[in-house]
């Protein structure tokens, strides 16, 4: 059997990846996440805090919430079933940049939290500055002719 | 040209022993095995060690079992998933044992049990020798894929390596279960990239190790009461069949992998089975040996199956090769 019939056989007989369910879990975690944190929102507006400092606040406390379940072992379980619905939000992020600063404290503090700390999030922070550097030059050269 | 090694010296394993990490011991087989650890850690910091006491422990049990000394044993075989090995040679420093570091991937149990009967038959007088095979699934994880913590979904055709290990101890005779007959694997690239579907890659390798033995043997599959894989897990266990299917040979119920014998698919998340080089050396020592000595089976193929890749290699569009050295094993009153 030649490589291409093997690949086309290896694909037809793989176990597939449940599509639906996936996705009604990611909408039902993920809508959670979004419920909770405008819950957060609006408990910080009742507090008497300005709509910015708001939802700065929230953002943080949703950060803090996903970085510490991560310490303690339990966002990947809750990711292992939430999928998108955990990786999409702000705590998505928050457990790429914690897990592999936990997993790499064996190494030490420099060569291996400091080096290793980005091996995740590195593309997202590098591709989201660069994009943000070329819209922001886009935007001046249009503003030049609005 | 491919040989099937057929020893003068028949030789015996004639201790062994075996441990597993939490989920392992939750599985259908975790019974059967020596000792666990619930942490996983074993006593020891970091993931790397924890896998390093694993192998020194499974060893010392093997030779406390035999009654032996590791200053009666003339070579150890160790090997494990870990770069340059080191979880084996950190492990085994203190035993002052000559020490020959082996990497086959998954197929490094019978590459040791293989390297260590050509080496007993080489020696002028009879000697011990051991073998033993670990793997550990943070330190792998850590090494071949995201940090431990990550939340993410991994794919339903994904293999869990085990957090497991084996020691063998051999001489020869053949009052144990013995090795009669070897044949290293040629190395097959089914054109598998998917780090995610190792059992795709390493089934045409053991399908061609397969043949390739019947063949030069002149054996059939009947002639075996089981022929035993390493760790396709059961997407490589289907396809497997299918290719050997399309050449005309049937395993059936013979076909036994170890990988698919180690979790249970619905309590754990294991996904297409088990994989990891542990994962064969702790189903061998823990299961199909104590039935080769019982008498349950009396002659066995075993063939732990390699996927040959590192993470570079991968990320550069490699393609994983496998590879899958075979052992005959014989019971302990078999006529081998």
């Amino acid at each position: 059997m030649d490589k291409q019939t093997y690949g086309a056989l290896v694909k037809r007989r793989a176990a597939r990846t449940r599509v639906t369910s996936n996705c009604l879990h990611a909408f039902l975690c993920g809508g959670a996440i979004c419920a909770a944190g405008q819950l957060l929102t609006e408990l910080y507006l009742f507090l008497g805090m300005a709509q910015r400092d708001a939802s700065t606040t929230t953002t943080i406390t949703l950060i803090f919430v996903a970085a510490s379940l991560t310490g303690i072992g339990v966002f990947d379980r809750i990711a292992r079933f939430a999928g998108a619905g955990t990786l999409l939000p702000v705590t998505g992020f928050a457990n790429a940049v914690v897990s592999p600063a936990i997993d790499n404290k064996s190494e030490g503090l420099v060569v291996g939290v400091g080096a290793k700390i980005f091996t995740v999030a590195g593309p997202v922070l590098l591709f989201a500055t660069l994009s943000g550097v070329v819209w922001g030059v886009i935007y001046y050269v249009i503003s030049l002719f609005a | 040209m491919q040989t099937v090694f057929e020893f003068k010296e028949k030789i015996e394993v004639f201790s062994w022993a075996s441990a597993v990490g939490k989920s392992e011991h939750d599985g259908p087989l975790g019974r059967l095995f020596d000792f666990w650890d619930e942490t996983d850690r074993f006593g020891k910091n970091t993931w790397e060690l924890a896998e390093s006491e694993l192998s020194h422990a499974v060893l010392a049990l093997a030779l406390k079992r035999a009654g032996l000394s590791h200053r009666e044993v003339a070579f150890l075989f160790s090997g494990d998933l870990q770069n340059q090995c080191v979880a084996s040679s950190a492990a085994h420093v203190e035993e002052e044992i000559p020490f020959l570091g082996i990497y086959g991937a998954c197929s490094t149990c019978t590459e040791g049990l293989l390297l260590s009967a050509v080496m007993l038959n080489a020696a002028e007088e009879p000697l011990v020798g051991a073998a033993v095979t670990t793997s550990h699934n943070s330190a792998a994880e850590r090494q071949f894929r995201t940090p431990i913590e990550y939340g993410g979904q991994r794919s339903p055709t994904a293999q869990w390596t085990a957090t497991a290990g084996g020691a063998f101890l051999l001489r020869r005779g053949e009052q144990h279960p013995h090795i009669v007959r070897a044949m290293p694997g040629i190395m097959v690239d089914g054109g598998i990239k998917d780090a995610s579907n190792m059992g795709a890659a390493m089934a045409p390798a053991a399908a061609a190790s397969i043949l390739s033995y019947l063949r030069l043997t002149g054996t059939a599959p009947a002639d075996y009461d089981a022929i035993v894989t390493g760790d396709l897990g059961r997407e490589g266990s289907a396809l497997l069949e299918m290719l050997l299917r399309e050449k005309g040979v049937f395993l059936g119920d013979r076909h036994r992998d170890c990988g698919n014998m180690m979790y249970d698919p619905k309590k754990s998340d294991c996904h297409a089975g088990g994989s990891g080089c542990g994962c064969s050396a702790a189903v061998l020592a823990g299961h199909f040996l104590p039935c080769l000595a019982e008498g349950e089976y009396r002659r066995i193929l075993f063939l732990s199956t390699g996927a040959l890749m590192s993470p570079a290699s991968i990320q550069q569009g490699g393609s994983i090769i496998g590879v899958a050295p075979v052992i005959e094993l014989v019971g302990g009153n078999g006529n081998g």
